[in-house]
């Protein structure tokens, strides 16, 4: 045993001893306590090794080591925060087919499209026409209207956008063979073009067309140079890629996701997000779970059921906002109806639903705040209007029918059923939130005042070719009032069917109203926005006070974010990349 | 030779019926253009939309026209994809491929050898817990076991992702998930979902016929013979009992294939059952009928290879033609 004088039991003596340098002061005293004291014990029995790792150290170098492990982790976590918020993954509720902007026009796919391609005029997130790849346009006269383009808009290749690319666009949908739903229903009112100069070009229509800034928010406008000889495949397989919007296509992959990369050179406000994966989820569990696990950050359209669960959690924000998507009952006004029976089970000869006072009688049999609150678990607004609140054509004055059963059974006393009548109501169980629902709550409602109701709900496939065919007569539909304004949809819905003038192609009702087709027709060819606005609206008044069709409520659209991202919901249900934001 | 030529002659008549009930069945559900038309459309617009699919044709003529494409081997082109109906199945067959083989392959790894212990120990507890199992493999709902074990292992415990299909490598042209890490990781709880009913079935069906077979003389008379308790199981009654099990495993893997339409759209795998259920919420008829005819193709020819495979497990079984 070698004695250590006591003042030379210094620190440096100390770590000689303990052979450790980065210890605390107290650690590396004790180690070496512990090695002098294992040398002085092998010192007394020679052959013997004493010396043992100190289970203290040990443990002490194990925490060090496990800190070392979290720290290391926290902070690749952290690193990977840093990349989180540069990246975002949506799920998406739709398959997204085709990824060329032309192909064909469904919500879901011009969703998509609006991350690469964008149109000459935008629609912002409450459906109000906005400046888009034209800073401006004007009516010149009745059928003449002049777009000035936004200068030094680059596409994702380089090149800039002129008027020579916009003319391209607006004819490239009439070229697209086989489109199931083609474009040309927005590109067929213009009938001439004229480049005025790079910058500024002229469309005529060949009657006065008020919509074709609203028709224009449709379509997108794609590089001449790249998309001329572009078929719909090239576009799928990332060969073509011939947008200026804010992200660039990285890769499309069928049935399951679309990649999108940010455009650092996009003329308007860079997205927050460097890159952008859509993933295909449209089953609702797959959609949930996958936000649940993380898969994806932020989600559409969220099951009713599920809100107030995530309401409650505390990871998950919910955004939502009343859409365009209007759910009414449709009311057959033909002399006869096919589902229209008396007390005994024999089928009426005159459809009571003809009478203005039943479909009255109906409309206030239904009590649309237990429907909204209750059954769409406050996924619903109810609504007396075709556009929705604070769009263009939204008529303020319209309010709702309140429940009055009294009433009812005095309007369908007048009108010659005071013991009611028997009646089927049809609706979907695929297509609206809670659509089976909705329709027995409503069957419910009017049983209760007289009209016994049988309700059969059936996938909307099927559905829709049996209304159109007008096999049905009363039932429930959901109509996306787009285009930002309901000119669109009082035309479809309501005027009089007339093939040649492409008036009430979903007139299942047969509704006719000469006054409203005159006040419609009118709206449809006044060009001053402010007059046709007020023709709309009265025309919307004419319709509900005629209850041609009963609205009932507007849906409102849900996201479901990770917590520490904001989105901006929009009225017309798209999810947009751009609009989510980290908080 | 004759036998197999008259096989597939048979598989025409099956594949022509069976493409003429599609055809009408789905003329019958509704028109895909209501279903995809715009609001904004006008009735122009649709009979427009309506001629360019050929729609605007009776039903009769629509057939014809599909049969004559049929046999140029044209199935006509998808009606929302803007692809052939034929080439769009094709491309998404591996996904679908690679599923069914991964998760046959883990039913019969596991399924065999389980049956074997539970038929060679029929007392056991360690049996009587397989068959257990078993009972619940195959009473317990797929999109049940799939929602469940995404909970699990993706919600709570994050470590497997809940959907999609991992980075894929091109082997010959065929992309496949398999060969990475991240591959594995999406494949795992699809396949096993997949699997469990076939394990199930699987254990069952081996130890019913192991438990049959042990009595059997040509047992008794090769433990005589001094023959190891191995050989005698692995390889005489083995062989044995594989007819019911390898008839079992094929159609089982046509079904897999044609059918893993639940599991896939739970686990939102890019396969063909995806794709098949994504075609009939939109009507896209050709995409439909080429489908259930590639289906009827495959177990057609599954049928057909478990046939030649009875003469090569069972040499008393001869395949010729019947002799009046």
């Amino acid at each position: 045993m070698q004695l250590i004088p006591a003042r030379t039991l210094n620190i440096d003596f100390l770590k000689r001893v303990s052979g450790k340098n980065r210890v605390t002061s107290s650690a590396i005293a004790r180690i070496a306590k512990h090695r002098l004291f294992a040398e002085y014990r092998a010192s007394k029995n020679p052959g013997r090794e004493y010396y043992q790792p100190l289970r203290f150290f040990r443990r002490h170098e194990m925490k060090r080591n496990f800190l070392r492990v979290l720290l290391g982790t926290m902070l690749a976590c952290m690193g990977a925060h840093v990349a989180y918020a540069q990246e975002i993954k949506i799920g998406l509720n739709t398959d997204i087919t085709t990824v060329d902007p032309h192909f064909m026009n469904q919500d879901a796919l011009a969703a998509v499209s609006l991350h690469m391609y964008e149109t000459l005029v935008g629609l912002d997130a409450d459906a109000r026409l906005t400046p888009g790849l034209a800073v401006s346009w004007k009516a010149l006269n009745d059928t003449t209207w002049e777009f000035k383009l936004r200068k030094g808009v680059k596409f994702h290749h380089g090149d800039e956008m002129t008027a020579e690319d916009v003319a391209f666009s607006i004819d490239r949908p009439g070229t697209i063979k086989n489109s199931p739903v083609p474009y040309t229903t927005y590109t067929k009112a213009i009938v001439g073009k004229k480049i005025v100069d790079p910058y500024t070009i002229r469309f005529t229509t060949a009657t006065p067309y008020p919509l074709l800034p609203n028709d224009l928010n449709r379509i997108f406008i794609v590089s001449k140079k790249l998309a001329e000889k572009a078929t719909a495949e090239d576009f799928n397989l990332g060969k073509v890629e011939a947008g200026t919007g804010p992200f660039k296509l990285v890769k499309y992959i069928k049935g399951q996701s679309i990649e999108l990369a940010r455009n650092g050179n996009y003329w308007g406000e860079k997205p927050a997000w460097a890159k952008v994966t859509l993933k295909m989820l449209p089953n609702d569990p797959a959609r949930m779970s996958a936000l649940l696990s993380g898969d994806v950050q932020a989600v559409e359209k969220v099951p009713a059921n599920l809100i107030s669960k995530f309401k409650s959690g505390k990871d998950i924000t919910i955004f939502g906002k009343p859409s365009n998507r209007m759910v009414f009952m449709f009311v057959d006004v033909r002399d006869t109806t096919p589902f229209a029976f008396d007390k005994s089970g024999k089928k009426l000869d005159r459809n009571p639903l003809k009478d203005v006072r039943v479909r009255q009688a109906i409309s206030k049999l239904i009590d649309r705040k237990v429907l909204t609150e209750k059954t769409l678990d406050k996924l619903g607004i109810p609504t007396a209007n075709i556009a929705a609140p604070g769009t263009f054509g939204y008529n303020p004055d319209l309010k709702p029918d309140t429940v009055d059963v009294a009433g009812a059974k005095k309007l369908l006393a007048d009108a010659g059923y005071p013991n009611g009548f028997i009646i089927t109501f049809f609706a979907p169980n695929d297509r609206l939130i809670n659509d089976e629902q909705v329709a027995l709550t409503i069957g419910q409602m009017l049983s209760k005042g007289g009209i016994m109701t049988k309700v059969e709900t059936m996938p909307f496939s099927t559905y829709v070719g049996r209304a159109s065919k007008k096999e049905l007569g009363f039932g429930l539909l959901g109509w996306g009032v787009g285009g930002g304004e309901p000119s669109g949809a009082l035309r479809g819905l309501i005027a009089t069917a007339d093939k040649d003038k492409g008036l009430g192609a979903y007139n299942w009702a047969s509704y006719s109203n000469p006054r409203f087709d005159t006040l419609l027709l009118n709206a449809m060819h006044t060009v001053d926005d402010q007059k046709r606005e007020k023709l709309l609206q009265d025309a919307t008044e004419v319709a509900v006070k005629d209850y041609a069709l009963i609205p009932l409520y507007n849906q409102v659209v849900t996201w479901a974010v990770k917590k520490g991202i904001e989105y901006t919901p929009r009225t017309d249900e798209l999810t947009l990349a751009h609009y989510f934001k980290p908080e | 030779m004759v036998f197999v030529l008259r096989r597939i002659l048979q598989s025409f008549w099956v594949l022509l019926i069976m493409s003429l009930i599609v055809f009408a069945g789905v003329y019958a559900v509704g028109n895909p253009t209501d279903m995809l038309i715009d609001p904004q459309a006008t009735q122009e617009d649709m009979a427009k939309t309506a001629a360019a699919l050929g729609l605007d044709k009776p039903l009769w003529q629509q057939y014809l026209y599909f049969l004559k494409g049929a046999l140029t081997g044209d199935f006509g082109k998808s009606f929302v994809h803007s692809v052939s109906a034929m080439h769009l199945i094709v491309e998404r067959m591996p996904a679908t491929m690679e599923l069914a083989v991964v998760s046959m392959g883990v039913a019969i790894l596991l399924g065999v050898p389980l049956g074997l212990w539970a038929g060679l120990r029929p007392k056991a507890f360690s049996s009587r817990c397989i068959m257990t199992a078993s009972i619940l493999g195959f009473s317990v709902p797929t999109f049940w076991i799939g929602l469940m074990l995404i909970l699990v292992f993706s919600v709570h415990l994050g470590w497997l992702p809940s959907n999609g299909r991992g980075p894929t490598v091109e082997v010959l042209g065929i992309p496949l998930s398999i060969f990475s890490l991240e591959g594995w990781r999406h494949l795992l709880m699809p396949a096993w979902t997949l699997a469990l009913f076939n394990i199930a079935m699987i254990i069952r069906l081996t130890r019913a016929g192991t438990q049959e077979a042990m009595v059997q003389d040509y047992v008794r008379f090769a433990r005589a013979k001094g023959l190891s308790n191995r050989r005698v199981v692995g390889v005489h009654v083995l062989k044995n009992i594989m007819i019911p099990i390898v008839t079992v495993v094929a159609l089982q893997f046509g079904a897999v294939i044609a059918f893993a339409v639940v599991t896939e759209t739970i686990f939102a795998w890019p396969g063909m059952g995806k794709l098949l259920i994504d075609s009939i919420n939109t009507l896209d008829r050709p995409v439909i009928v080429a489908y259930l005819l590639i289906t009827v193709t495959l177990f057609v020819l599954i049928n057909l290879i478990v046939d030649l495979l009875y003469s090569l497990l069972d040499p008393r079984i001869r395949i010729a033609e019947p002799k009046d």
